[in-house]
């Protein structure tokens, strides 16, 4: 996996830029990510994060839309307002988890 | 005298009972398999019987005869599996007890969990074809259709069969084609998914031939509702596709009593370990075919290679052992693109669908990802070797687990 430099902290990626150690994110980072997206995180961004990484961690796989409104509390709607047109795929990169399996 | 039961007699449920009755003495074990009727569908059949290829008679027969002497076959509604007390409650009923479960109750389409999409319009201008009624009432609508706007629409991955709607598409091009009436319909693909499929490399390939035929893609839509009124699919970010006639794939959940049982997840599908089929929760439950929440396609395939792995460790884990063979996610889909042509992709859970040749390698006689005639045969021959090979359990010209032979990568 190539590793490369945001913030001053080197992180491991895949070839998206999506974040692929668990443990090398944090909410600077996700700051920066975000923005890089054209995104400015509100409290209601952070709530999602949260709930992406509390459940990641449990379930070892990153919670698809459906997940985070039937577990996480927060309406698929409200996700395509916080993270517009890919909430699935924009979710996973702010809170630095793997990119939700694309369904098969 | 250890008692094994099977919910579901599809696909999954029937070719496990029918190898575990061969491999487990009849006086040690009982084999019970409980469905809610005694009708077996054809199920890839569905895709091909709105354009009257099939008829409803083709793709049915009775559960019964799939199922193996010594195989009790209970016709009945599942209330709820008490997995603490080690009991099915049947709505009838009737309780019966087990050593070992096995959930293959697959998945459904649930066109109730998307708001107006089974109201006013449901089966007049709005429909479905993975059922035998939907697929039907579409034949129905499509042989009087004048033309319009034509929309294929998949609502949620995932879905059983997941390049049917695909298929269905390339078909309804050739079907507008043969009878002189493409220039006067429109065909738009409505998918929640970036691109025509899944994985890039098919994605790349099957989404250049929907632009070859004219079709338009309308990509990453997620459904918010369906206005029956004005004709009309919104979605979550406001957008808008208006239709003529819509050809929906709902919602697909697994069935309501692995919810009520608590066995299920958002989906109603069974979490268990992706290559043993061992639930996570309970150590003598195991959930295989589309019911259970593997990241595999929901597929025949997929149900037939998995309950090969499947029997092998059953037995190993009856015997004390531990399972030793683990299954890889292998699918193997036939894909219909009209006129009589047709495309196969072969892939895995780490391996994408690639271009090649297959099962020979360099020889075939099916070519990987690229339209051939004997890749449309192979999927019309598909019906047959289902109901006499398949399901009875006997031997597919076919191997269990995915190969890279023949295979080429590509960028």
């Amino acid at each position: 996996m190539p590793v490369t430099t945001l913030d001053g902290h080197s992180v491991h990626v895949d070839t998206e830029g999506f974040l692929t150690e668990y443990g090398e994110w944090d909410e600077d980072l996700a700051k920066t990510l975000a923005a890089a997206i054209g995104i400015e995180l509100t409290d209601a961004h952070w709530k999602v994060i949260h709930f992406l990484r509390e459940d990641y961690r449990e379930k070892g796989e990153t919670p698809t839309t459906r997940r985070v409104q039937a577990v996480g509390g927060v309406p698929v709607k409200e996700q395509f307002a916080l993270f517009p047109k890919k909430p699935g795929k924009k979710m996973a990169y702010v809170a630095g988890l793997p990119k939700p399996r694309g369904c098969v | 005298m250890r008692r094994l039961v099977v919910l579901g007699a599809g696909t999954a449920g029937t070719m496990a009972a029918t190898k575990l009755r061969r491999r487990l003495p009849a006086r040690d074990w009982s084999i019970t398999v409980v469905d809610q009727d005694d009708v077996h569908l054809y199920q890839p059949g569905l895709l091909l019987l709105p354009f009257g290829v099939y008829t409803p008679d083709d793709l049915v027969k009775a559960r019964r005869r799939f199922l193996p002497s010594g195989v009790d076959l209970v016709v009945d509604e599942i209330e709820r599996v008490d997995a603490d007390a080690n009991e099915v409650h049947l709505a009838g009923g009737r309780t019966l007890g087990y050593d070992y479960l096995v959930v293959a109750t697959g998945t459904s389409p649930r066109p109730d969990q998307t708001p107006g999409m089974a109201e006013g319009e449901w089966r007049r201008s709005v429909f479905d074809f993975y059922t035998l009624d939907g697929a039907t009432a579409l034949r129905d609508a499509l042989a009087s259709w004048l033309g319009g706007r034509l929309v294929v629409h998949v609502t949620e991955m995932p879905i059983k069969c997941p390049v049917a709607p695909l298929e269905f598409t390339f078909l309804a091009d050739a079907f507008f084609e043969e009878r002189g009436m493409r220039d006067k319909v429109e065909i738009t693909y409505v998918t929640p998914l970036e691109g025509a499929f899944t994985k890039p490399v098919a994605s790349k390939h099957l989404g250049s031939m929907l632009t070859e035929r004219h079709i338009a893609l309308e990509a990453d839509f997620v459904v918010d509702r369906i206005d029956p009124s004005t004709k009309t699919l919104m979605s979550m970010d406001d957008r808008e596709v208006p239709f003529d006639l819509l050809v929906t794939v709902p919602l697909n959940m697994g069935a309501d009593f692995v919810a009520r049982s608590g066995l299920g997840d958002e989906l109603n599908y069974v979490p268990v370990d992706r290559a043993t089929f061992l639930s996570k929760a309970h150590d003598n439950v195991f959930a295989i075919g589309d019911a259970s929440d593997i990241p595999a396609s929901k597929a025949g395939s997929v149900a037939h290679f998995s309950v090969e792995i499947f029997v092998e460790n059953f037995l190993e884990y009856i015997a004390g052992k531990p399972m030793a063979h683990a299954f890889d996610g292998h699918a193997n889909c036939f894909i219909e693109s009209g006129h009589g042509r047709g495309l196969l992709i072969d892939f895995n859970y780490d391996t994408e669908p690639l271009p090649g040749k297959y099962p020979i390698p360099g020889v075939g006689p099916f070519t990987l990802l690229d339209e051939s005639r004997a890749n449309h045969l192979g999927k019309l021959g598909f019906r047959w070797a289902y109901w006499h090979l398949l399901l009875k359990g006997r031997p597919m010209p076919v191997p269990t687990l995915m190969s890279m032979a023949g295979k080429h990568a590509e960028t």
